[in-house]
């Protein structure tokens, strides 16, 4: 990371805003326990509960965003919904990138035979939609949490496997490989020295921009009710429970408009910041344009 | 070409059998009696669920289980769905042409559209047009699918009342499903003008525009993002300005000239959409209550209803690849440069 591409983003505008939009809510992310203290400590995620009326309430004083069905605070949980949304984009996209990493390697360093069974495997996962195949495996794991990371993960490593491949071959063929090889460093010395540490800086900034996908594609779960289980600080899964009352009350059809636009609105921000980020990202990687 | 297109049928039954094989291996963490179901055909045969298990051998190793099941789906009997309530064949049968359906009225969609929308962006370029067109293709990028679909179902359905979900009216569903309805094509749009009933026809019609301009949201903001800069790299071409410098009209330049080859990118785009847009239906037909293969998944794994979620990844799987294979095919045609090995 350098001063000329800090710089490039400064000076764009809308990257500029998908910068601050992504950092705010982060900034949201690490500051939860104190934008939203917790009531339940065993479990922070856990949405407190007002009371046990069904119909969603508006916003009020004490509920800056208003309450959903069964009374679940929307504030707590578009709050603590930012700490859970960074927690498994985060989560997913290492151990997704990290398998990536060890097959694309492996494919790549060693070649033929392994390097088909591996792209193989990889165009397994990629024969089907990744929601798809994610609400598949999720479903039959189980609805949670966790089981929703390892969903999104087995969905996710494929396609880092083919860039880190791609990426690797293209420094395997490089003069100071074959230096190195000369020298008499041996096969993984110049794996983990001399190849990775060249070929593996746009993955990984690739990989990091798919955070925002992620979140999205795990919001997309929840709300399939695939997910996160109700009462979950979860943005995807409070939507969920916004499915019952879009229509409102008879004669007010938007009585209950807070209950999509608040977590809603969540969503779209913060997707919204990553993809402005990506664009920028993809501007200066790619020189073509200027 | 003939090699790469042989090739890669070959690899389709490989690929279909690698993702089947997974999802089959996971089964196996669920209890026999949940697995009897693939090979219930009766809803009766449900009180004899021991027999049933003995019979079919569910308690055997992963493999000689798969292999029998693959036998079944091979013979075209693909097991019994309980959410679906009928086999899984036929649920593939009466709810997958509803989604071709709608995907392609949303395709149709995505491209009039982002052909427009992107066009006039290039044109006016760094004007409010521009501007307008490439705030709706971020924000179109970001507005997760399921957000869209209620904010429309609340307006369009709640509160103005002109669209409702499901995919045609109760009246319709009388008609449809008359002894005297004759199925010709699957696709409703097609058979209920051929058995001669326009007004179900519009009414199915009415029941896609929802999830279709829902659906649409994603590859539309892709698609006006294509359109815009082939337009733009069209524009600056030598014979747009030799166009110019005949005298024609700007009109004629930018539609006749600049747009025919601009064009070549948006389209063979829209073939990749297509097959992308198989998972977005999942979503919106859950939302919009629209009965097609989508929520017919969706519930199969809600409910754990594993010849349903079997059958599904199954189909999806083979059009899927298929599809994938065709747009690669359609790339060659349109783009003579590029040549598959």
């Amino acid at each position: 990371m350098n001063e000329r591409i800090w710089k490039r983003i400064y000076k764009n505008k809308t990257s500029f805003i998908g910068l601050i939009l992504v950092a705010l809510f982060g900034l949201m992310a690490l500051l939860a326990p104190v934008l939203a203290p917790v009531e339940n400590k065993n479990n922070p995620y856990q949405l407190p509960q007002k009371s046990y009326q069904i119909a969603p309430q508006p916003p009020s004083s004490q509920n800056w965003f208003g309450t959903t069905e069964q009374q679940y605070d929307l504030y707590y949980g578009v709050v603590w919904g930012a700490r859970l949304a960074f927690k498994i984009g985060i989560t997913v996209t290492f151990f997704a990138f990290l398998i990536g990493l060890f097959v694309g390697g492996v494919a790549a360093y060693f070649g033929g035979k392994i390097d088909e069974v591996l792209m193989r495997l990889t165009d397994v996962v990629f024969a089907v939609p990744s929601l798809v195949l994610a609400m598949v495996i999720a479903a039959m794991l189980g609805p949670d949490i966790k089981n929703m990371m390892i969903a999104l993960t087995a969905v996710a490593w494929p396609s880092y496997a083919r860039l880190v491949r791609g990426d690797i071959l293209s420094v395997k063929q490089r003069d100071y490989v074959t230096a190195a090889r000369t020298l008499g460093a041996r096969g993984p010395r110049v794996l983990l020295r001399h190849i990775l540490p060249n070929s593996i800086y746009p993955s990984v900034v690739v990989a990091s921009l798919d955070i925002g996908y992620v979140v999205l594609t795990a919001a997309s779960l929840s709300f399939l009710g695939l997910g996160a289980q109700p009462g979950t600080a979860d943005w995807g899964q409070l939507i969920a429970m916004a499915r019952n009352w879009v229509l409102g009350t008879p004669g007010n059809t938007f009585a209950y408009w807070y209950t999509v636009v608040a977590p809603g609105g969540a969503i779209f921000l913060f997707a919204l910041g990553w993809n402005l980020l990506g664009d920028a990202f993809r501007d200066i990687l790619d020189p073509r344009q200027g | 070409m003939l090699r790469y297109i042989i090739r890669r049928l070959i690899l389709l039954p490989l690929v279909v059998l690698g993702v089947t094989f997974v999802l089959f291996f996971l089964t196996q963490r669920l209890s026999p009696e949940m697995r009897a179901s693939l090979y219930i055909k009766d809803p009766r045969q449900m009180n004899a669920m021991e027999e049933v298990i003995r019979q079919y051998g569910l308690r055997d190793n992963v493999f000689k289980q798969y292999g029998r099941w693959l036998g079944n789906v091979l013979k075209g009997d693909l097991g019994y769905s309980p959410s679906a309530n009928m086999p899984v064949s036929q649920a593939i049968k009466e709810y997958l042409p509803a989604t071709i359906q709608l995907a392609l009225v949303t395709i149709v969609l995505v491209v009039f559209f982002g052909v427009w929308f992107g066009s006039a962006s290039a044109v006016h370029k760094d004007k409010w047009q521009d501007n307008v067109a490439r705030f709706i293709s971020v924000g179109g990028f970001s507005l997760p699918i399921f957000v869209l679909g209620l904010l429309l179902l609340m307006i369009f359905y709640g509160k103005l009342g002109w669209f409702a979900p499901g995919g045609y009216s109760v009246q319709s569903n009388m008609i449809i499903h008359a002894a005297s309805f004759k199925t010709y094509t699957g696709f409703l749009l097609i058979d209920t003008l051929l058995n001669g009933h326009p007004r179900v026809f519009l009414d199915v019609l009415f029941h896609l525009v929802l999830p279709a301009v829902t659906l649409c949201i994603g590859s539309f903001a892709l698609m006006v993002r294509v359109m815009r800069s082939s337009m733009l790299e069209e524009l600056n071409k030598d014979y747009v300005r030799t166009a110019r410098a005949k005298g024609l009209p700007e009109w004629k330049v930018v539609y006749k000239h600049a747009g025919k080859n601009a064009i070549i990118p948006v389209i063979t785009l829209a073939s990749i959409q297509f097959i992308r847009l198989l998972g977005g239906t999942v979503i919106v037909e859950t939302i919009f209550d629209y009965p097609g293969i989508g929520r017919f998944g969706v519930i199969a794994a809600q409910q754990l209803d594993i010849a349903g979620i079997l059958g599904f990844s199954l189909m999806v799987a083979i059009l899927f690849v298929l599809g994938n294979l065709l747009s690669d095919i359609l790339y060659t045609a349109v783009d003579p440069r590029i040549r598959l090995e």
